[in-house]
């Protein structure tokens, strides 16, 4: 079943929100301009804040198949747009060496649609779609640079050229969400065929809302309390700050553990879930981590008075 | 000063003009981006001011350390006279002509630039001032001698000729290999698609084999160093020669420290080596001035470490070492240098000194980290980390 594109920045962030993703205004507002101009989405922000989450959400709300390029090192055009099926190549030369086959018949069939293995860009644009998928490139940042050159024809034109075979154009254009962990700069040509959003941390009162829509039964007070300390941890010097993805795995923890309250004892044995450093871990250990719940509670109590 | 254009029909125009102010205030904003911009806000419609700041950032912002520039300016052109956020106010844009009313955070000197580019009572970038004194004492321009004179007391001919043998310095790098491949004479990795390939052009027939090897890339480079009082003349040399090593293919990025750090790898991009030093000296605020190590090392470990370091990673640390804060902090700061890069190699031109010993505690806290401990007071020197650069050793570590 695929929904009708959003028509305004309301509906965009209404939409979102009915499937749990809550999207500050910004973000809808880029997301709406992302569908309606038919441009690249580039998500850039800190590790567990949501990134890879919206192009997920995004192809459930409207209905499309989602097609997921988890980039690293050394990804080439072999595994991210398309290959050529050697084996079955092979084959096909055998048995026209056997026959008596036509050589230019041979040559021209050798590199024909049915030896070519789609990957996922190929897959995304493919011309025979009738709706077009959400295409998540997930992790740039994480490829090497001459791999960016690979994305420029795709997310301009839509296309990929096949020295081989010819270009494949798609019939409607993919919905495109490319997001960076920032761990080196995307080169400026990527970025210019893209719309630009920083997704950051939410505050306080956003990531009450995340929580109650992602983990629906956790106590409010807990809840209340673990975004509290979530959001004042943030503010200390840590080398990796947790995002929102770990407040909600470090809830689901204390939840497994019965805790109602945050105490002091339960912090220290779950602070694996929330900090991935152990110079942090180090850091909140002892009375650190106390110091920090009783401030937690005091901006508690007086928020609920 | 920018004449905002005043009354309804103006938007189109005024945010061409704003696109002006953000490319002069060095954000990369093309005119496509200033169309794109256009075209979005027709879609999304001019509601709030809120959402028109968002339309305006997804179009004309691409790069996260931007945003902040371009709230201010945002914050500054976009001024809304009542405060009421209303369509109309939006197009009736003003611009404060007192520079007084700007907001002012020291950093937006680029900003204050591009709004107000003909300010007169702005005082000049200043200059620091040259440092080399005309020394007419015996100059030598021997090669030998050259090789071996310290560039604290080096006379300004040498000095430009040290700089002259810097250009012709051709160092070849660590080459390691990388996950990409080219085609290769040798039989390696067969080329599955270059093979089949040339047997469908000759018609299936002839068996030759194509092969594929794997790329080599240079290890990148991160280059840290101080620019403190003491150091500062073996500093510039040293900027002088990440220079060159920059223009070697090599990835190499570029940090100046003294009471803070400055990323300078962009500056340092331009071809020419003078104008690209001369370009870090007026950028960096504390040339010459204090240093402190500690606070500088933890600043490039917290904010710069993961994204300009990987496990392929050199780090060139040119330092003196002598810090007299808390050494303990400073143990752990070097430490965690150490451990998120491959090498860590330290040049210290105090090692120019035969009888040296490690007897600060500044050095001797950093000094069982570092996988090399080098001096960097001549060419020589220079010359002897080529060498080091290039070799493929195992992280040695001294204790």
């Amino acid at each position: 079943m695929t929904t009708a594109a959003p028509t305004s920045i309301e509906t965009t962030q209404a939409l979102l929100l009915e499937h749990d993703y809550v999207a500050d205004r910004q973000l809808a507002t880029c997301a709406f301009l992302a569908l309606r101009l038919q441009r690249p989405l580039f998500l850039e922000g800190e590790p567990g804040t949501g990134k890879t989450e919206i192009a997920r959400t995004l192809a459930t709300a409207l209905g499309r198949p989602l097609i997921r390029l988890q980039c690293y090192e050394g990804l080439d055009l072999a595994q991210a747009a398309y290959e050529w099926n050697y084996g079955r190549q092979m084959l096909e030369i055998r048995l026209a060496e056997s026959g008596s086959a036509n050589k230019d018949q041979l040559a021209r069939d050798l590199f024909s649609e049915r030896f070519l293995i789609r990957r996922a860009l190929l897959q995304a644009i493919d011309p025979a779609l009738k709706e077009p998928p959400v295409l998540l490139i997930d992790e740039l940042d994480r490829a090497d640079e001459p791999f960016e050159a690979f994305l420029l024809e795709v997310l301009s034109d839509w296309q990929i050229t096949i020295p081989e075979f010819g270009t494949v154009k798609a019939a409607q254009p993919p919905i495109v969400v490319l997001t960076s962990n920032r761990t080196r700069e995307i080169h400026d040509a990527v970025k210019r065929r893209c719309l630009y959003h920083w997704v950051g941390f939410p505050d306080a009162q956003r990531e009450l809302a995340i929580l109650q829509r992602r983990v629906p039964n956790a106590a409010p007070k807990l809840a209340q309390e673990i975004v509290a300390y979530v959001q004042k941890l943030r503010q200390m010097e840590l080398y990796k700050l947790p995002g929102i993805a770990e407040t909600i795995e470090w809830t689901r923890a204390l939840m497994e553990l019965d805790a109602l309250v945050l105490d002091p004892e339960v912090i220290q044995h779950t602070l694996g879930v929330l900090l991935k450093y152990q110079d942090d871990i180090a850091r909140m250990q002892g009375s650190e981590a106390a110091r920090l719940l009783e401030e937690v509670r005091a901006t508690v109590q007086s928020g609920t008075r | 000063m920018l004449p905002a254009r005043q009354g309804p029909g103006h938007l189109a125009e005024n945010v061409l003009h704003f696109g002006r102010v953000l490319r002069a205030a060095g954000l990369p904003v093309g005119t496509d981006r200033i169309q794109l911009a256009l075209q979005a806000l027709q879609v999304a419609g001019l509601e709030t001011r809120s959402d028109f700041h968002a339309v305006l950032a997804a179009c004309l912002v691409d790069r996260a350390e931007h945003r902040e520039l371009f709230d201010q300016a945002f914050a500054l052109f976009w001024k809304d006279p009542d405060l009421m956020g209303r369509i109309r106010a939006m197009l009736l844009p003003k611009v404060q002509l007192k520079p007084g009313d700007l907001p002012a955070p020291p950093e937006n000197r680029r900003l204050g630039d591009a709004l107000f580019p003909h300010q007169p009572d702005r005082p000049p970038h200043d200059e620091p001032p040259e440092e080399l004194q005309v020394d007419a004492a015996l100059t030598f321009n021997d090669w030998e001698i050259l090789q071996r004179a310290d560039f604290d007391t080096m006379s300004t001919e040498e000095w430009h000729a040290a700089r002259q043998a810097l250009k012709r310095l051709k160092p070849v790098f660590e080459p390691l290999p990388t996950r990409r491949s080219r085609a290769a004479a040798q039989p390696g990795r067969p080329d599955w698609r270059a093979t089949l390939a040339a047997q469908a052009r000759a018609g299936g027939e002839g068996l030759a084999m194509r092969w594929r090897e794997p790329k080599t890339r240079p290890a990148p480079l991160v280059v840290l160093a101080d620019i403190s009082g003491s150091m500062s003349r073996y500093s510039r040399m040293l900027l002088h020669f990440a220079h060159v090593l920059g223009h070697a293919d090599a990835r190499v990025e570029s940090f100046v420290f003294g009471t803070r750090l400055t990323r300078t790898t962009r500056l340092l991009n331009s071809r020419d080596p003078d104008l690209a030093v001369g370009q870090v000296v007026r950028a960096v605020q504390d040339w010459s001035g204090g240093t402190r190590i500690t606070a500088s090392l933890h600043e490039f470990n917290q904010r710069w470490a993961r994204r300009v370091l990987n496990t392929r990673a050199t780090v060139l640390l040119i330092s003196d070492g002598l810090e007299h804060g808390d050494t303990a902090q400073l143990a752990f700061e070097t430490e965690r240098l150490a451990k998120s890069c491959r090498r860590l190699i330290w040049l210290n031109p105090l090692l120019r000194f035969a009888d040296f010993q490690p007897r600060a505690a500044g050095i001797r806290a950093m000094l069982p980290h570092v996988s090399r401990f080098l001096p960097a007071h001549n060419l020589q020197s220079l010359d002897e980390l080529v060498q080091v650069l290039v070799n493929q050793d195992q992280p040695a570590r001294i204790h």
